[in-house]
C-alpha cells in the first residue's frame, strides 16, 4: 500500500498514510487512539474506500469495494471479535457460502474432511461437528483464521486478536502465525500489546493522527522510542496558568486541601479485562490514570462506578467500604463518571441541552416529581456561563451541538450534583484545541474546588500538566505510580512501555 | 458456554436427559396421546385420527414457513389473512380448473410475502409492523375480492378431490403432501447451504453480513416461503369447508407462532428445528381435540376457548425456559 | 471508539441534524396539517359533516383507541411495544359484568357494585401489565415475545371469564361512562381529554416523564445517569394496562355486550398506528402523545370519509394499512 488518503467530511481520519508489507513477514501495525489504525484496516478489508491512493498486491493495483471483493482479492482477516455464527458448527463456519456440495445440498462428509483439513494446517484438531459456540475463544480464533485461509489468501490482517485470548491461547496463536509466515504469507498484525508485538513482529509501523510515522524493524527499536512515537513529542508550553483570568468564580483560591481520602480501591478485578488494579484519590486531587489501548483503565472506572459488576476487590469511600450494585447508588453517594464514549453513554440524542445537563440532578429539580422549569432552567443558565458553553438556546437538541461543547453540557451534568468524586474517561478526546483547553482549566478548577477527581487520558501532556499523580495500568493492572513535581514524561513512557515487567521489578 | 447447544458427555444418564430435554415437548405429545386414549373411547379410531391430520394439516405448512421467518428473528402475523385471501382466490378460481386453483392463491400468498420482505429486509421496518400490516391490507383484499361474502367452491372441482383424497386408503393426501413439504424442509434446514445461511442470520447477522451471507436476500424469501405456504393453506381450507372464507384465519397466526416456539424455535432467532414444529402443530391440535372430547365425554367441563389460555400458558412456559437458558451464559 | 471516528460521525450528525430538524417539524406539522386538509375537504364535499353528530360520532368511535395508543405511545417511547392491549381489553370488559352483577355483598349494593365494576377490571388489566413488566425488566425477554403471551392467550382468559359467550349489559348507571353527556359531550371523550392532557403533562413536566423519554433515547447512557431504568420501564407496562382496562370499559359500555371474541380486536395495531402516524419513533426517544390523538383523529377521519362517500369497508381497510406503512416508512428514512 501506499499513500492511503481517507477522508470523512470535516475530519482526516487517514492523511497519507504509508504501509509495505512484504510476503514472509509479519508487519505490526500500532497507534493511539484517533490514529487511524481501524480506518486503515477498514480500507484494506474493503469496509471503506480511500479518497485517495492506492493499494498495491504483489504490485497490482487493487479496488476493494466490499469485503466479500477483498476476500475474493486474497486478503483474509481476523477481528477482534471473532465474528462467526455461534450455533452453526465448525465446519459449517469454516465453508458458510462456499461449502462442499451435492447436488443441491451440502455433503457433510466432505465438510467435515475439508475442515478438518484445514485446521490442521493451523496445527488445531478438533470435533468440526460441534457447533462453535462450545469452543474457547482462542479456539474460534483460530476457525475464523481457517475460514481466512479457505480462500488461499496471501495477505492477512489480524485485527487485535488477542484481546480475548489467555497467555497460552496467544503462544498458539503466534506459533501458527510463525508457520504461515513460512509459507511465504504476509500478515498485518494490529496490536496495542506491545509484549506480543515484540514476541512476534518483524517490523512494526506506527500511526499517529492519520500519517505513517515510523516503519522500523522491531530488533532496532526499543518499547520507549515505540511509545514515543505512539503517543507524540511533549508540547513545549505549560498550560497550568490557563485557569487565572478567566473570571472563575472561586472562593477558596488555590487551596487545595489534601489528605482526606475520597476514593480507595483495592485490588479490583473483573476479568478478562481487569485484573488487579488498585489507587486512592483524595480531596482536591487530580489523579491521572495513564496506560495503552486496552490497559484496562476505562474498566477500573466503571467497576468504581459500578457500571459493571465487580468480581473482587474493594471500594471505599471517604472511609466506608461500599457494594454498589448500580450507578444510581453510586451517584447518589457522589460519584459521577464521565464516559469516553459520548454518542453511546453520554448524551441522551434528540434530547435538549437543558434536558441532558439536569438528567442526574432531575429528582433535585423536583417536588412531587413535578420538575421546576424555573430551577432547571437557572442551574442551567449558571453552567452555561460558568463553562462558557456555546449554545443557541437552552432547547437546542444536543445532537447539534459541537463535540467539545457537548463535552462540556456532559461535564455539567455532574457539576449539578456537587459529587465527591468525579471520573472523566478521556474528556478531551475528539474535540477542538480551544475548547480543549477550556475543559482542562475547568477540571483544574474543580479540584482546586476540593473535588476528587480521577481522569483516564491519553495525551500525556493533559495528565502531566494537570494531575498531582499519575497511575499507570498495563494490561489491568496498576503498574506504577508517580507523584513528583513535575512529573517526568520518560518514567511514564517506561512505565507503560515495560508493562508488567515493572511489577516484577519493582515488587510493586 | 450456551447451555442449550448439545454437550457431549457419553453417559448414558446424560444422553437419557438430554434426549429427554431436547424432546420434551414429543415426550409431552405422545404421553397426551396415550392419556386420550385411555380416557376416551374410540379417540384413537381410524377416522378421528385421519381429520385430526386433514385438519391440522393446514397448520402445520404455515407453521413450516414461520419456522424459517422466526429463526431469522423475525416473525409473521399476516399469514392469518393470507389463508383467507387464498381460500377466496381458490374459490374464485375454482371453475377454471385445477391448475389456477392450485396456482394462483399460492402465488398470491408469496406475493403479500415479497411484500413483506421488502418492507422489512430492505426498509428495515420491525417485522412485527410490516406484517400486522399486511394482515390488514390482505383482510381487506380479500374481503373486496369476495365482495363480503363467502365464495363456494365448485363442487366439480378436482381441489375438493384432492383435499379428501386419501392415500392407500387411509393416508389424507393434504397429509402426504405435508411429510414432503416437512421433509424438505428439514433438508433445506439443516443440510443445504441456503438453510445454514438463514441460521446465521438469525444467530448473528452481523457476522453472517461479514463472512458473506445475502443478509437482504434470505430475509426476502423467507417470508415470500411464509406467504406461499400459508397461502397453499388456504386452499386447503377452500377445499375442505367447500367454500372461500374471507373471514376465515382470523387468529391463525396466534395458534402458529405459539406451535412453532412450543415446538422449540426461538423467538429470539438463530435456532430452529423443523421437526419441533411439527410435533407443536400436533400437539396444539391435540389439546384442541381433547378438549373437544372432554366437553361430550368427559366429567369437566372444559370449553374450547381454553385453548388459548393453553396456548398462551405453554408458549410463557417455553418463554421463560427460553430466556433462563439465554440469561445464564451472559 | 478512536477519535477520528467520532469526530467525523459528530460532524456528519450536525448536518444531518439540521435536516433532521426540517424532517421532524414537518412530520409533527405534517400529521396536522393532512388532518386540516381533511376536515376541510370534509367539510366541503362530505354532507352531514358539519353537524355535532358527525363530530361526536367521530370522536366516540376514536376515544377507546386514543386511549389505549397514550399506553402504546409511552410504552414504545422507551424503546418497548405492547401486543397485549388488544387482550387486556376483553379481559376487562369480561370483567365488569361480572363484578356488577354479582352477587356478593357489598357488590349486590348498586352502586359498589357499580363503582367496583369501574375499579376493578382496569386494576386487574393494570396488574396483567405488570406482568408483562416483570418479564422485560427481570426476565430480560424482548418487549414483543414477553407481551406475545398476553397478546396469544390474552383473549382466552376473557372467554373463559364469560364461559365462552357474551354478556349483555343492561346498567345504566354503568354505561353511563360510554352513553352519558355531561354538559352534552360525550363522557368518553371527556375521558380520553383527560387521559391525554395528564400523559402529556407527565411527559412534559414531571421526572418520570423525561426518564421515559430519557430511557427511550440510549438506555445505556440513561442508566449511567443514574435514571431508574427497571422501575420506569414496569411502569409503562401497568400504565399501558390500566389504559387498555379503562378503554375495555367503553367499548362494553357502548355497544352494551362484553363479546369476549370481538372485544379490542385488532386494537395493538390501531394504536401503534396511532403512535406511529402521529410522529412518535417506533425506537423510541420520543412521546408525542400529542401526535398520537392527531394520528388517530386522522386514521378514524380517513376511514369515516371513505366510508361515507360509498368506499367499501375492506377497500378502506386497504387504504389505511397502505397509509400507516408509508407513515412508518416515512420514520425510518428519518433515521
Amino acid at each position: 500500500m501506499s499513500d492511503i488518503w481517507k477522508t470523512f467530511p470535516g475530519v482526516t481520519a487517514l492523511a497519507g498514510a504509508e504501509l509495505k508489507v512484504q510476503r514472509g513477514e509479519i508487519h505490526a501495525l500500532v497507534g493511539g487512539n484517533g490514529a487511524g489504525k481501524s480506518t486503515l484496516v477498514k480500507v484494506l478489508t474493503g469496509a471503506a474506500r480511500p479518497d485517495q491512493g492506492q493499494i498495491l498486491l504483489d504490485g497490482r493495483k487493487v479496488d476493494f469495494r466490499s469485503p466479500s471483493q477483498a476476500q475474493l482479492g486474497g486478503i483474509g482477516t481476523i477481528y477482534q471479535e471473532v465474528n462467526l455464527v455461534p450455533r452453526l458448527s465448525v465446519a459449517e463456519n469454516i465453508f458458510l457460502r462456499y461449502e462442499p456440495r451435492r447436488w443441491w445440498m451440502i455433503d457433510r462428509n466432505r465438510l467435515n474432511d475439508q475442515a478438518n483439513k484445514q485446521l490442521e494446517r493451523i496445527g488445531v484438531i478438533i470435533d468440526v461437528t460441534r457447533p462453535l459456540a462450545t469452543y474457547s475463544p482462542a479456539i474460534q480464533q483460530m476457525v475464523a483464521l481457517a475460514r481466512a485461509m479457505l480462500l488461499d489468501c496471501q495477505w492477512l490482517i489480524m485485527d487485535e486478536p488477542t484481546s480475548s485470548l489467555d497467555e497460552r491461547e496467544v503462544k498458539v496463536l503466534f506459533e501458527v502465525m510463525r508457520q504461515l509466515k513460512k509459507q511465504g504469507r504476509a500478515i498485518l498484525f494490529v496490536s496495542h500489546r506491545l509484549s506480543e508485538l515484540y514476541a512476534v513482529c518483524d517490523r512494526i509501523t506506527v500511526l499517529r493522527d492519520g500519517k505513517t510515522v515510523l516503519t522500523e524493524s522491531t530488533k532496532s527499536l526499543s518499547q520507549i522510542d515505540l511509545v514515543t512515537a505512539m503517543l507524540g513529542r511533549r508540547r513545549k508550553a505549560s498550560h497550568r496558568s490557563l485557569s487565572q483570568g478567566r473570571g472563575f468564580h472561586s472562593d477558596v483560591d488555590d487551596q487545595r486541601e489534601h489528605g482526606t481520602e475520597v476514593l480507595r480501591a483495592s485490588h479490583l478485578s473483573r476479568l478478562p479485562r481487569l485484573v488487579d488494579a488498585s489507587l486512592t484519590v483524595k480531596t482536591g486531587e487530580v489523579v491521572g490514570l495513564a496506560g495503552l489501548l486496552g490497559a484496562g483503565r476505562t474498566e477500573l472506572a466503571r467497576a468504581v462506578f459500578a457500571a459493571d459488576p465487580l468480581q473482587s476487590g474493594e471500594v471505599s469511600l471517604s472511609g466506608r467500604h461500599v457494594r454498589f450494585t448500580c450507578p444510581a447508588e453510586a451517584i447518589r453517594a457522589g460519584i459521577g463518571f464521565c464516559s469516553e464514549d459520548r454518542q453511546v453513554e453520554g448524551i441522551i440524542p434528540g434530547l435538549s441541552v437543558r434536558e441532558n445537563m439536569t438528567l442526574v440532578a432531575l429528582p433535585q429539580l423536583s417536588r412531587w416529581f413535578i420538575v421546576s422549569h424555573y430551577r432547571q432552567r437557572q442551574l442551567v443558565q449558571r453552567m452555561i456561563e460558568r463553562l462558557g458553553i456555546k449554545i443557541a438556546s437552552l432547547d437546542q437538541p444536543i445532537d447539534e451541538l459541537s463535540g467539545g461543547n457537548q463535552q462540556k453540557v456532559l461535564l455539567a451534568r455532574w457539576l449539578c450534583t456537587l459529587s465527591r468524586l468525579l471520573i472523566l474517561d478521556e474528556p478531551t478526546r475528539g474535540i477542538d484545541v480551544g475548547t480543549k483547553d477550556e475543559i482542562r482549566a475547568i477540571v483544574d478548577e474543580l479540584a482546586a474546588q476540593g473535588l476528587a477527581v480521577m481522569m483516564i487520558s491519553s495525551e500525556l501532556d493533559d495528565l502531566i500538566d494537570h494531575c498531582r499523580r499519575i497511575v499507570v495500568m498495563s494490561e489491568g493492572r496498576t503498574i506504577a505510580e508517580f507523584a513528583d513535581d513535575p512529573i517526568k514524561v520518560d518514567s511514564i513512557l517506561a512505565a507503560m512501555a515495560h508493562g508488567t515487567e515493572v511489577l516484577e521489578m519493582s515488587g510493586d | 458456554m450456551p447451555t442449550d447447544l448439545p454437550s457431549s458427555d457419553p453417559s448414558l444418564k446424560m444422553v437419557g436427559i438430554r434426549l429427554f430435554r431436547e424432546n420434551v415437548v414429543l415426550v409431552v405429545f405422545l404421553a397426551l396421546t396415550l392419556l386420550a386414549a385411555f380416557r376416551y373411547e374410540g379417540f384413537l379410531g381410524h377416522h378421528n385420527v385421519t381429520e385430526f391430520l386433514r385438519y391440522n394439516a393446514r397448520f402445520g405448512f404455515i407453521a413450516l414457513g414461520m419456522t424459517f421467518v422466526i429463526i431469522t428473528g423475525g416473525i409473521d402475523l399476516s399469514v392469518g389473512s393470507v389463508v383467507a385471501l387464498a381460500s377466496v382466490l381458490a374459490a374464485l378460481c375454482s371453475p377454471y380448473g385445477l391448475l389456477p386453483t392450485l396456482v394462483i392463491p399460492v402465488l398470491a400468498g408469496s406475493l403479500v410475502g415479497a411484500i413483506n420482505g421488502s418492507v422489512v429486509a430492505l426498509a428495515g421496518v420491525p417485522s412485527f409492523i410490516a406484517t400486522l400490516v399486511s394482515m390488514m391490507a390482505a383482510r381487506g383484499v380479500a374481503l373486496i375480492l369476495a365482495n363480503d361474502q363467502s365464495i363456494p367452491v365448485d363442487l366439480q372441482s378436482t381441489v375438493i378431490t384432492i383435499g379428501e383424497a386419501n392415500i392407500f386408503g387411509w393416508i389424507p393426501a393434504p397429509v402426504i403432501l405435508l411429510i414432503l413439504v416437512y421433509v424438505c424442509g428439514w433438508f433445506v434446514l439443516n443440510q443445504a447451504p441456503i438453510g445454514r445461511q438463514v441460521v446465521a442470520v438469525g444467530d448473528d447477522e452481523a457476522a453472517a453480513r461479514l463472512m458473506g451471507v445475502s443478509v437482504h436476500g434470505i430475509k426476502f424469501w423467507v417470508y415470500v416461503a411464509s406467504g406461499g405456504l400459508a397461502g397453499w393453506a388456504g386452499v386447503l381450507l377452500a377445499a375442505s369447508t367447500f367454500s372461500g372464507l374471507p373471514t376465515e384465519g382470523v387468529g391463525w397466526e396466534l395458534q402458529v407462532i405459539a406451535a412453532v416456539v412450543i415446538g422449540g424455535t426461538l423467538l429470539t432467532g438463530g435456532s430452529g428445528s423443523v421437526g419441533g414444529t411439527l410435533v407443536g402443530v400436533l400437539l396444539l391440535g391435540l389439546i384442541f381435540k381433547i378438549l373437544d372430547f372432554e366437553n361430550g365425554v368427559g366429567g369437566y367441563d372444559l370449553k374450547a376457548h381454553w385453548q388459548s389460555v393453553i396456548r398462551g400458558a405453554f408458549l410463557l412456559v417455553v418463554i421463560v425456559f427460553q430466556s433462563r437458558r439465554a440469561v445464564k451464559d451472559r | 471508539m478512536p477519535a477520528g471516528k467520532s469526530f467525523f460521525v459528530l460532524r456528519g450528525a450536525r448536518h444531518r441534524a439540521r435536516r433532521h430538524h426540517l424532517i421532524n417539524a414537518l412530520q409533527q406539522y405534517g400529521t396536522l396539517i393532512a388532518l386540516a386538509v381533511l376536515v376541510i375537504f370534509n367539510l366541503t364535499f362530505t354532507p352531514g359533516f358539519r353537524s355535532t353528530l358527525a363530530l361526536y360520532t367521530n370522536l366516540i368511535q376514536v376515544a377507546p383507541i386514543v386511549i389505549v395508543a397514550t399506553g402504546m405511545t409511552l410504552v414504545i417511547a422507551t424503546g418497548g411495544i405492547d401486543l397485549s392491549v388488544g387482550s387486556l381489553m376483553a379481559i376487562a370488559g369480561a370483567l365488569a359484568p361480572i363484578v356488577f352483577q354479582a352477587s356478593v355483598w357489598p357488590l349486590n349494593q348498586q352502586a359498589v357494585g357499580t363503582a367496583l365494576a369501574f375499579v376493578l377490571p382496569v386494576l386487574v388489566a393494570g396488574l396483567f401489565g405488570w406482568c408483562n413488566g416483570l418479564l422485560i425488566t427481570t426476565r430480560r425477554l424482548q418487549p414483543i415475545i414477553a407481551t406475545l403471551v398476553l397478546f396469544i392467550a390474552g383473549r382466552g382468559i376473557a372467554q373463559v371469564l364469560t364461559d365462552g359467550g357474551h354478556i349483555e349489559i343492561n346498567r345504566p348507571d354503568f354505561q353511563y361512562i360510554a352513553l352519558g353527556r355531561p354538559w352534552g359531550v360525550p363522557l368518553q371523550v371527556m375521558l380520553m381529554l383527560i387521559v391525554v392532557l395528564l400523559s402529556v403533562g407527565m411527559v412534559k413536566f414531571t421526572t418520570v416523564g423525561r426518564y421515559i423519554v430519557a430511557i427511550g433515547g440510549s438506555r445505556s447512557a440513561a442508566w449511567l445517569a443514574g435514571v431508574p431504568v427497571t422501575t420506569v420501564t414496569w411502569f409503562v407496562y401497568i400504565i399501558s394496562g390500566c389504559l387498555a382496562g379503562m378503554a375495555g370499559l367503553i367499548e362494553i359500555a357502548i355497544i352494551s355486550s362484553a363479546d369476549p371474541n370481538r372485544l379490542g380486536l385488532n386494537m395493538e395495531l390501531h394504536a401503534i398506528a396511532a403512535v406511529a402516524v402521529g410522529g412518535t419513533p417506533l425506537t423510541g426517544g420520543q412521546a408525542r402523545v400529542l401526535g398520537t390523538l392527531l394520528g388517530a383523529v386522522f386514521i378514524q377521519l380517513i376511514s369515516y370519509t371513505l366510508l361515507t362517500h360509498g368506499v367499501p369497508y375492506a377497500a378502506a381497510q386497504v387504504v389505511n394499512a397502505v397509509l400507516i406503512l408509508a407513515a412508518v416508512l416515512l420514520q425510518q428514512v428519518k433515521s
